[in-house]
């Protein structure tokens, strides 16, 4: 049996001093990820700092009108929160989207974002892959490719990121408060994850040993007007194909003053469709012009046999998600 | 101990036909139940187990060089390494699928090589990981496609003949006015039953007793005896809780001789074996891909004059498997010029076995998506075609039916169904963002009988009866209706019966497979009863008994012996993203008289979802650079969940089937798989005129 340090962190500067001065250290939240990869062999740490009891649980309104969530409030309570329903419904959509009541029970907010690609080779020890031991090489390539990434993967790597709820925060233009030795910095979301380039073993642009301890909502007419929709194999229980979190903003004609659209399941990141939403802003929302935008977006996308679905399945879940919102649906 | 052969007679039910709660209910959900590795074993010393870790291969094929277990022997709690140097030497190793470490051989991906004996389950798995195996690898073939060689076996799965030839199809085919012919394919599918293949072996030097999760504890013991170099009785098995196997438990696979080698390292302690989830999409069978080419040629008015089935799939180089898909197409329509034939290809990959109805699923996924076509192509609605081409006899054989309603099954399902409103075309039903349509397909499954069982009654005090069998309850209720079958042989309340079962020191009992065990076991324990009450009468001592072997009852030499359904689906397909769901299910069976009508819900029940699973998720991916099949868990290897399963329902026939056995029964464990995935994608074709010729339907071939 491997035998590993447990620390149950007293506060998150302890536990962030703890983490950071030892490489094989790794931050325990509610461990649904992590603890499959420590039966997996995927990660071996020595050193366990459990910060999930640490009091950063709870959702507070901001005086302008946004929303701190704590890292350790759990997928299902955030999911039902009146505010996150009210204000931000892409963000409860997409965690509700996302794995089982059981699991979303024991997750928290900041290990979603943290969970890692659930690639089959990723997960299996016995095959090469660039994100678990840099250099090996990148089997997914050339191998099972269902959920592989159309938008911005390298040679090195050409997973995605599994999070529902990633991408509702992307959507959204969430901010991550991340502590680190040095004190507190604040991550906008579209720069939290990252594209594998040369280096897929690392998902985000956090330094070892930062602790994600909040993630911020700002208020605004998008996100309140906001949905996520996912399409995957099975009706539950399963990550996305393709899923897209939108939010729009219409004037009083109906044409679009602000458009927010997030991919997820097409990269390594949650892909904020910054083409499509350009492409969109003062235009009318209909099927036809949000395919057209999609489909800007999608110039860039790389696909083989078994990705080639994700780009007509992406345009399409897209125009009927911002249709459907332009009609007022929420759903 | 060999009995005499008593053949019964029918009986009158009393029990049967009632719903029974299940004998063993309780423990189940309340964890009492012990399953394999939980087991309280420890040896006649008291030593408290080992346990055991396997070590698989990473090549496809090639050979160990050597399995350095230096570092596995040095970290704290493991025992020893078991390679091919210092294993036990088996006694027979002509079934090289079981003959395990006993060369320097690799015939697939994630075959055993090495056993790790350790203190607690964690020290054996990271022993196991410590273990160093340096393997030479050979040029390997992993891809099963249209260009693989093939070769005709000598028979295929249950003993059916390779090809069969009744006139002269391919001359009528070339006439026939109206034809079908295409190409239909099934994917590697996984049986993933929720308990693991796990095992407690211990060997005290004289005997082997297994704690088996296993459809047949009396097959193990036959299988592993002499391949352990014992006789028979030195090898007890017992499996009295079994988490499902569908097929995956019904013959022994290398796990099992794995423990029992493992044990009979360390006499006198207990060794226990838990198989892992993506072990198992290795070492204990999976349904090989199919690819069957048919072919109708049918009259204008619907009649099929002719109809080939030709079907290919894939074993491993070191075992047969031969999935008999075309099999079904030998029974289900009449067409007086037919052919049907199956080819093998030989890989370097993981060996294939039974899963839930072989043959019959994948077979009938073809044939049915045919009719649908053919359906299509003659104007006719796809039960009346189904309805035109009912054979009077048996097509096969010749011989009469002995109970064939499959046209009830398909009116009666119409009816409940509400068929008469479907839309005659395709593409005709719009709801919001779905396509919505409604398919058929019709369900069949042989009646099988299993010679040799054996069940012994006894008389205990106060009225009450022993009765004993070495059965299996694989979670189908058999331990609930063999009671109910022991209660009415006997004419004594269910309450009265002690039912003693899954060990295999008991009268022998046949596997838990091919939807035989009711059958099987339940008309033995009538000719035992019926034998007692002849040698014991009404009234009798307590302490004597009976003990008698079953005869054929079943008359299935002068009949065709089938059940047959019909299985109803609306299927929604998502018009922007192509995602498939289905809201409705159903499927109505002829199955002969029910014993349970809850445990037999249950079991058709669980065909359909499992039909369903099948028919929208299930595909065991193969690495062809490795021969690995990658998606190797249950997250990625997908079975339907809760939320894809909503309104289902199965029906049954009131049905007496006389010919078949004492209880009027005929099997059910399997036919409920059969045809589902047909129906459901013919469903999708109607709801979108879109035709998927290949499982599973997933969401890419009904994008637009």
């Amino acid at each position: 049996m491997k035998e590993l340090t447990y620390h149950r962190a007293e506060d998150a500067a302890s536990a962030v001093a703890l983490v950071t001065g030892d490489p094989d250290a790794r931050f325990l939240g509610g461990g649904t990820n992590l603890v499959d990869h420590l039966k997996l062999g995927v990660t071996s740490p020595t050193t366990l700092v459990d910060v999930s009891r640490l009091p950063m649980d709870e959702v507070a309104e901001l005086p302008d009108g946004g929303l701190r969530v704590g890292a350790n409030v759990r997928n299902s309570d955030l999911a039902a929160h009146p505010a996150v329903r009210r204000g931000w419904p892409v963000v409860a959509r997409a965690l509700l989207a996302g794995a089982s009541g059981q699991i979303r029970n024991q997750a928290t907010t900041g290990g979603n974002l943290l969970q890692r690609t659930r690639c089959v080779y990723f997960q299996d020890v016995t095959t090469p892959c660039n994100k678990r031991e840099p250099g090996t090489g990148c089997s997914a390539i050339g191998g099972y490719g269902r959920y592989n990434a159309v938008l911005g993967a390298s040679e090195a790597c050409v997973t995605t990121h599994p999070s529902d709820l990633a991408v509702g925060l992307a959507a959204v233009d969430a901010t991550v408060v991340v502590l680190g030795a040095g004190g507190e910095r604040r991550v906008p979301m579209g720069d939290f994850h990252r594209l594998p380039s040369d280096r897929p073993e690392q998902d985000t642009t956090l330094a070892h040993g930062e602790l994600v301890t909040a993630v911020e909502l700002p208020a605004s007419a998008v996100a309140r007007r906001s949905t996520y929709r996912k399409a995957r194999d099975r009706a539950s229980y399963a990550f996305a194909l393709v899923s897209v979190a939108a939010g729009v903003d219409l004037d009083d004609d109906g044409r679009v003053r602000d458009v927010r659209i997030a991919w997820g399941g097409v990269a390594h990141k949650p892909w904020r469709a910054a083409v499509a939403e350009e492409a969109l802003r003062g235009k009318f929302l209909s099927e036809e012009s949000v395919r057209e935008a999609a489909e800007a977006e999608l110039a860039a996308a790389v696909t083989d046999e078994q990705t080639a679905y994700k780009v007509p399945m992406v345009r399409n879940l897209t125009a009927l998600t911002l249709t459907s919102l332009a009609e007022g649906a929420t759903r | 101990m060999t009995a005499n052969e008593v053949t019964p007679t029918p009986i009158a039910p009393r029990s049967i036909g009632t719903s029974l709660l299940r004998r063993d209910g309780v423990e189940k959900v309340t964890g009492e139940a012990t399953y394999a590795v939980e087991h309280p074993v420890t040896g006649p010393d008291g030593q408290p187990p080992l346990h055991a870790w396997l070590v698989t291969s990473t090549v496809a094929r090639g050979r160990v060089v050597t399995v350095d277990a230096t570092a596995a022997l040095a970290h704290p709690g493991v025992v020893s390494v078991i390679d091919h140097t210092n294993a036990p030497r088996l006694a027979d190793t002509s079934d090289a699928e079981l003959a395990i470490l006993q060369d320097d051989a690799i015939a697939f991906r994630g075959q055993i090589v090495a056993v790790v004996l350790a203190g607690t389950s964690e020290s054996a798995r990271e022993g196991a990981a410590l273990v160093r195996v340096e393997q030479e690898a050979e040029p390997h073939e992993a891809v099963f496609d249209e260009d693989s060689p093939t070769y005709a076996p000598e028979q295929v799965n249950g003993g059916s003949e390779t090809d069969t030839l009744d006139g002269d199809p391919d001359e009528a085919l070339a006439r026939a006015l109206v034809t079908v012919d295409a190409t239909y394919t099934t994917p590697h599918e996984f049986n993933s039953p929720m308990e693991p293949h796990a095992a407690t072996a211990l060997w005290d030097g004289e005997r082997l007793t297994l704690h088996d999760s296993t459809q047949g504890p009396r097959p193990v013991r036959g299988t592993l005896g002499p391949m352990l170099g014992l006789a028979e009785e030195q090898v007890r098995v017992l499996a009295p809780y079994v988490g499902g196997g569908f097929g995956s438990k019904g013959l022994p696979h290398a796990p099992e001789v794995a423990v029992a080698l493992a044990a009979m390292t360390v006499p006198g302690q207990p060794v226990r074996l838990a198989v892992t989830r993506q072990q198992m999409f290795a070492l204990t069978g999976y349904r090989t891909a199919t690819r069957s080419h048919v072919r109708f040629g049918a009259h204008p008015d619907g009649r099929i004059e002719a109809l080939r089935h030709d079907t290919v799939s894939q074993t491993s180089r070191i075992k047969e498997f031969a999935e008999q898909a075309a099999v079904p197409a030998r029974v289900m329509y009449a067409a007086p010029h037919r052919a049907t034939t199956h080819r093998v290809a030989e890989l370097d990959v993981a060996v294939p076995s039974w899963m839930r109805a072989p043959g019959e699923m994948p077979g009938m996924f073809a044939h049915e998506v045919a009719m649908d076509e053919l359906a299509l192509h003659t104007g006719l609605d796809p039960v009346e075609l189904r309805v035109r081409n009912e054979p009077e006899v048996d097509p096969d054989t010749g011989n009469p039916w002995g109970n064939r309603r499959l046209v009830e099954c398909l009116r009666s399902g119409a009816e409940r169904f509400g068929w008469a409103e479907r839309p005659t075309g395709p593409r005709a039903t719009v709801d919001g963002e779905w396509w919505v349509g409604t398919g058929v397909a019709a369900s069949t499954y042989p009646m099988l009988w299993m010679p040799g069982n054996v069940a012994r009654v006894r008389s205990l005090d106060g009225g009450r009866y022993g009765v004993a069998i070495a059965a299996t309850d694989i979670g189908t209720g058999a331990r609930t209706v063999l009671t109910q079958i022991a209660a009415d042989a006997l004419a004594c309340p269910p309450d009265a019966i002690d039912l003693d079962m899954a060990d295999s020191d008991l009268p022998f009992g046949s596997v838990a497979g091919g939807s035989s065990g009711t059958t099987s076991w339940g008309t033995a324990i009538v000719a035992a009863a019926q034998q007692f009450r002849a040698d014991h009468g009404d009234h009798p001592d307590p302490g004597v008994e009976t003990t008698a072997a079953s005869g054929q009852y079943a008359a299935m030499d002068g009949h065709a012996l089938h059940s047959f359904g019909a299985v109803f689906c609306e299927a929604r397909v998502h018009r922007y993203t192509g995602e498939v769901r289905v809201p409705r299910l159903l499927g109505v069976y002829s199955v002969g008289r029910v014993v349970n009508p809850r445990t037999a819900r249950s079991q058709l029940l669980g065909g359909l979802v499992m039909g369903l699973s099948a028919a929208l998720f299930e595909d065991g991916w193969r690495d062809p650079r490795t021969g690995h099949t990658v998606t190797q868990d249950l997250a990625t290897y997908h079975v339907a969940a809760h939320a894809d399963v909503k309104e289902i329902d199965a029906h049954w026939l009131d049905d007496v089937d006389e010919l078949s056995t004492p209880m009027g029964s005929r099997g059910i464990g399997e036919i409920g798989i059969v045809g589902t995935a047909a129906a459901v994608a013919n469903a999708t074709y109607h709801a979108t005129g879109v035709r998927v010729r290949g499982l599973p339907l997933t969401a890419d071939h009904f994008l637009e």
